[in-house]
């Protein structure tokens, strides 16, 4: 039910975030989402790609450094008070959040909350059981077709 | 006998045995040259022979090495003042090779050798290669710079009169140069250490692991360098790495190198007679003290150096190395003055920052301190490549990592300085000496 999430580091400095933009588009690689964590001095970009091995890949080759973490999706409706159901829920469970972010598909009316855990397995548990869905990487990818 | 000993598993060629000689003998040996070599620059050399006369000082006066104090210093800017030949010994028909540095700002500095320059110097770059383990049957991969530079032809030279195989690749192309160490079997390469470090990087980057080569040492000088360093390069690329010291002024590479037991470095002293000095009032410090290197040519013909003052900062080392050779060790120089800056008042060395840097898990050595002033203050900025192992996906431990690197350089060199973390390849990499200080400060 995890998701690869690749991460990089960025200097901070105009021009950076659209270059392994650029990149991945030229090896045909679709970034269904992206989030940068900024600081003064430097970033973290955050992507999420389907072929995740081949985006490293030719980022790696570009000189970047990149890592992989696994991070958890989950779908909520895109009203107000969708989003507390679930941090309610992670919160009960004293679950750590190390980040999240959020990102909608073009058609949908529901949103799709990434959440970094520090176990992702016992969060995956947690919020199955609240009956809130997860949603695996075949089904993000196919719901981004739509 | 054979014609190669081994000492204590460590290679041992015939021409080492002055690095054994009994200390009676050794500074015998040195009394008797320091006369004759004070008599040939007081001869021939204008310029010592005025300072001499000046301070009522002749050649008949030394008669002790302590006698050597009598005599004047040479610095830098004399080889300057009287380039290109104003120091020369010997005459024109008498010498055989010229080099010179690759001065940065101004006329380079000219050295001279003759014919027994070179025998010497081929000798004593001999015993650097045996100290370091090398022997026949070494392929050694020279990447020193051919050319003016003393680097590339001292190690060549020493090199083909050990017997061992040699690869006369010089500096640069770093592609081809891990190629060749592969496919040639290169089992020793001479380099600056910052350049190995350009090779470990690109190495893995063409799938070539450098642990699997027959690769077993590195004789790495020209530019000072840390034992935080060492402990890095050493197991990544399965090497024991070797500290040499050497300056065009004196030979070249040759003056001292490190034996088997890595903790110091043997002054080849029977031809390179060293003292240790204050650099403030240039007293003579006991062994032991730490101070600037001062260095006289006990043999040189061509362009004799008395009291050459290095400015390397070390200490002698009075404790026997247990490698047995007699002649005395210097404490591996980490700091230069003439790399020295001095920021808000504090005097700085880039060793200390490299040092601070390293002694942080998963840091890379690619640093780079950039000076700055803003019209009232100095600012330093110290840039730390970021790698895979330090990387992490959340702000939170890069925050760390960064207090971490900032906290280790205030700790050692008192000042707060400005770390930022840098992507990778971004700093500039060195095929020769690396520039680890830009200084963009109005002079
Ligand atoms: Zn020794």
């Amino acid at each position: 039910m995890k998701i690869h999430q690749l991460s990089m580091f960025l200097e901070n400095k105009p021009g950076r975030l659209s270059e392994p933009c650029r990149i991945l588009a030229d090896a045909g690689i679709n970034i269904l989402t992206l989030a940068l964590a900024d600081t003064q001095q430097f970033g973290i970009l955050r992507l999420i790609v389907r072929d995740w091995q081949q985006a490293k890949e030719v980022l790696e080759k570009s000189g970047a450094v990149v890592n992989i973490t696994e991070v958890v999706a989950t779908e909520v409706e895109d009203r107000p008070g969708g989003l507390a159901i679930i941090l309610e829920t992670i919160e009960a469970a004293k679950l750590n959040i190390e980040y999240m972010y959020a990102f909608t598909f073009r058609s949908g009316d529901r949103a799709v909350l990434v959440f970094r855990f520090d176990n992702p397995d016992a969060a995956i548990e947690v919020l199955q059981a609240a009956g809130i869905s997860v949603v695996d990487g075949v089904e993000l990818f196919d719901r981004a077709r739509q | 006998m054979n014609e190669f000993w081994h000492d204590a598993g460590c290679a041992f060629h015939p021409v080492s045995a002055p690095d054994y000689l009994p200390v009676a003998q050794l500074r015998q040996l040195q009394l008797h040259r320091l006369k004759a070599v004070t008599q040939r620059a007081y001869d021939h050399v204008t310029l010592f022979r005025e300072r001499m006369d000046e301070r009522g000082v002749k050649p008949d006066d030394v008669q002790s090495l302590k006698d050597i104090a009598l005599l004047p210093f040479t610095v830098k800017v004399d080889l300057r003042d009287t380039y290109p030949f104003g120091l020369f010994a010997s005459p024109m028909n008498e010498i055989v090779r010229l080099h010179a540095s690759s001065g940065t700002t101004g006329k380079p500095i000219v050295v001279a050798y003759t014919r027994e320059d070179l025998r010497v110097w081929a000798s004593v770059m001999v015993r650097t290669f045996a100290a370091c383990g090398l022997d026949r049957g070494d392929i050694v991969q020279n990447a020193y710079g051919y050319g003016l530079f003393t680097g590339g032809l001292g190690a060549h030279y020493g090199a083909e009169a050990l017997g061992a195989t040699v690869i006369p690749i010089s500096g640069g192309n770093t592609d081809r140069q891990i190629m060749i160490m592969k496919d040639f079997g290169t089992t020793a390469l001479c380099a600056t250490p910052s350049y190995f470090l350009r090779i470990l990087e690109r190495a893995p980057e063409m799938g070539i692991d450098l642990r699997e080569l027959p690769l077993k040492a590195g004789i790495f000088g020209a530019e000072p360098w840390t034992d935080e360093m060492r402990k890095r390069i050493e197991p990544e690329a399965n090497i024991k790495a070797y500290d040499i010291y050497g300056l065009s002024e004196i030979i070249g590479p040759g003056v001292g190198s490190e034996c088997c037991e890595q903790n110091c470095l043997h002054i080849f002293e029977d031809h390179f007679y060293p003292e240790i000095i204050d650099p403030e009032t240039l007293e003579p410090l006991p062994d032991g003290s730490e101070g600037e290197l001062v260095l006289t040519t006990l043999s040189k013909q061509a362009m004799p150096m008395i009291r050459y003052r290095t400015r390397d900062i070390t200490a002698l080392q009075t404790e026997a190395c247990p490698c047995g050779r007699s002649i005395r060790r210097i404490r591996r120089i980490s700091r230069r003055s003439d790399d020295m800056f001095i920021i808000r008042g504090v005097n700085v060395y880039p060793s200390q920052i490299e040092e601070a840097l390293l002694a942080v898990e998963g840091t890379a050595p690619h640093y780079q301190i950039v000076l700055t002033n803003d019209g009232v203050m100095d600012d330093v900025e110290v840039q730390v490549e970021v790698t895979p192992e330090a990387f992490s996906d959340t702000v939170g431990a890069m925050e760390t990592l960064r207090r971490k690197l900032s906290a280790s350089i205030e700790r050692i060199i008192n000042i707060r300085v400005n770390l930022r973390l840098v992507e990778p390849n971004t700093i500039q990499r060195s095929e020769g000496k690396a520039k680890r200080v830009l200084d963009l400060r109005k002079k």
